[in-house]
């Protein structure tokens, strides 16, 4: 298969035929730097809008209350609505199919104080569900788990940056910290993706707030995990029901959202999944358009080319070339050149990608834009593939052309 | 060597057709220098080009080397052309971007020859012509006389059974057509057929034989003083 004459000959040309070469080179080299810098940008958005979510869990869901805005069954406006651990209770017996983790909070503000150090911080009361809700990721030690919730243990997990406070450099792990006046023993320090404000938090078991803060069975919100298996519909229903039970429950307004509502990741997953989807849908007609230009602008040197060629390819039919390696030589080159100047593009294209890094993402929200290796060869596969339509169909035509009618071309 | 009994050829223009050959009858045996003459619209170069496995006849028969040709595709008339023929074109048809040498071995690489082998062939053939000092020149960098002789050259290499030339000095001053012409009758010398087109007397009669073609068909054949001087 392999001929080096062949190739001897297809260099020849190109080089003989260098304006010519570098020309169709560039057209396939340019489409090819636009669609690779096209779906680089989509991916760097795409990229800022699934870290935007990256804080909790997407499947998460809360719960949240606060004052009624309407007035219901004789009840007036501007009632407190406070969550109880019987609400959280109703919710997974009623939903406990549907749900894939589940926690309680309570909100709470402490003065966090090790030995000359000390801070305020935010405080949660929590079921060791929430780390997965929250995406915890623990660093050292453990997150609180059910005997610190049977117990009411006085344990907490503190946040790397609360560790880097109080403790510096200094271990901190089974030390005793002083939260408002209580000593608690550090089980844990846990880090966060979703920045710097989630690891200067602590998280304590929800039963041991509920004895020392108010001795009663108040929570603050409740946060669900819905079942993965269900599809972005089926969560959004979920939440949309859960939600309308709830207000029945508590006698609140269906329509009151500043009462009682559920917070849904599907809700926005699934506005993002959109809005990313026609962000793509675009990108790929307009890159697909790109190509398209890049394939007839090389479509057209090629016919030009045969047209130009045309008596040479007599000649050598005279001389005894067979139609298949006039057709041989031509698709070759066509689809060196198109594969050589593709690469080209599609290297300069992830270089100025790569260029580009995070350095876009503050302003314009593109972060670290780049093309996944389907997409690259994906476009690899599509070159080859025109660059050979491209001067498969001319070159055919020329070949057959009968000889005495291609020496007469001129 | 080719034998062609009442061949037509007729070529369609718009609605009717031009009939060009009208029932030519001739036997060149091998060895033979032939010349064919007529004015331009005698059908000569149709002739040539049938020959030469470049055009297809409609009518009649035609056997190259005694094998008959018809059901002709691109591809065989190829290998035929590589095999048994050799052209040599009024004007030069060398491939602009090869060298002189590369010219000459061009035949030879579609004949399936090694590079090194087919480069000292060319090289053996341009030596032939008085060009070995021409051999890494383009086209363009030689003269008229040398280019003929080149495409000569090139129309040896494959050591075809006949060689067919469509007007080989039509393009050339007188001096340049007397070295082409000696050069013609050199090959044939050595026993190649050599098949002329031209419609110069003087080419003409330093061949052997000369076929006189008017309006399609032959109206004369004859042998020349040139052939019997042999």
């Amino acid at each position: 298969m392999f001929d080096i004459d062949r190739w001897r000959e297809i260099f020849q040309s190109i080089n003989k035929n260098r304006l010519r070469s570098v020309m169709s080179g560039f057209t396939v080299a340019f489409a090819i730097l636009l669609f690779t810098l096209l779906f680089g940008i989509v991916s760097g958005l795409s990229n800022t809008f699934t870290e935007a979510f990256a804080d909790d869990a997407q499947n998460a869901m809360f719960v949240r209350v606060w004052k009624t805005t309407k007035p219901y069954k004789g009840l007036q406006t501007g009632r407190t609505i406070q969550l109880r651990n019987g609400d959280y209770n109703y919710v997974n017996d009623t939903y406990g199919n549907k749900i894939q983790y589940k926690s309680s909070r309570i909100y709470k503000n402490f003065n966090l104080k090790y030995k000359n150090e000390a801070g305020n911080y935010s405080v949660m009361a929590v079921n060791p569900d929430h780390q997965f809700l929250e995406k915890t990721i623990i660093d050292e030690g453990r997150y609180i788990n059910e005997r610190d919730l049977k117990n009411k243990s006085k344990v907490i997990v503190i946040g790397r940056l609360i560790k880097e406070d109080l403790f510096g450099q200094k271990p901190a792990l089974g030390k005793r910290l002083n939260v408002n006046g209580s000593s608690y023993l550090i089980v844990g320090i846990f880090s966060d993706e979703g920045g710097d404000n989630e690891e200067r938090k602590a998280f304590m078991p929800l039963t041991t707030a509920q004895i020392i803060y108010g001795n009663n069975d108040y929570i603050s919100q409740i946060a669900l995990g819905y079942d993965p298996k269900l599809n972005l519909d089926e969560a959004v229903a979920f939440g949309n029901q859960m939600e309308r039970d709830l207000r029945n429950k508590m006698n609140i307004h269906p329509d009151d959202q500043s009462a009682l509502s559920v917070q849904n990741m599907a809700e926005a997953n699934k506005g993002v999944g959109q809005f990313m989807g026609i962000l793509y849908a675009i990108v790929i007609l307009v890159g697909s358009g790109t190509l398209v230009a890049g394939i007839i602008g090389i479509s057209n040197i090629m016919i030009f080319v045969i047209k130009e060629r045309t008596k040479e390819f007599g000649i050598r039919k005279a001389l005894g070339a067979k139609p298949s390696s006039i057709v041989g030589i031509v698709v070759q080159e066509t689809v060196l050149i198109t594969t050589l100047a593709g690469y080209l593009g599609l290297s300069f294209g992830t270089y100025v990608l790569s260029l580009i890094g995070d350095s876009l993402e503050e302003d314009y929200f593109i972060k670290d834009p780049n093309v996944s290796t389907g997409i690259v060869i994906g476009a690899t596969v599509v070159l080859i593939l025109s660059g050979l339509l491209a001067s498969y169909i001319p070159a055919k035509k020329a070949a057959n052309i009968k000889p005495i009618v291609a020496l007469r071309a001129d | 060597m080719i034998k062609i009994e009442k061949l037509h050829k007729s070529y369609p223009i718009g609605k009717d057709s031009l009939h060009v050959l009208k029932g030519i009858d001739l036997h060149i045996k091998e060895g033979e220098f032939v010349s064919i003459m007529g004015s331009s619209g005698s059908g000569k170069s149709t002739l040539l080009n049938i020959v030469g496995l470049l055009d297809i006849h409609d009518e009649g028969h035609y056997y190259l080397n005694g094998q008959l040709i018809k059901d002709m595709n691109e591809k065989k008339a190829a290998l035929l052309r590589n095999k048994f023929l050799g052209f040599v074109f009024q004007s030069f048809n060398l491939i602009s971007y090869k060298t002189a040498l590369e010219n000459v071995a061009l035949p030879l690489y579609y004949k399936g020859m090694g590079r090194k082998e087919r480069l000292q062939v060319a090289l053996d053939y341009l030596e032939k012509v008085g060009l070995k000092d021409w051999a890494n020149h383009l086209p363009n960098e030689l003269s008229g006389g040398q280019k003929q002789r080149v495409a000569i050259a090139r129309a040896l290499v494959t050591k075809p059974k006949v060689v067919l030339a469509d007007e080989p000095t039509g393009a050339l001053d007188s001096t340049t057509t007397d070295s082409v012409m000696d050069l013609l009758k050199d090959i044939n010398n050595e026993g190649m057929t050599v098949f002329v087109i031209t419609h110069e007397e003087e080419v003409a009669e330093q061949t052997k034989r000369i076929v006189r073609l008017k309006d399609g068909v032959i109206i004369s054949d004859e042998f020349t003083k040139a052939s019997k001087a042999v």
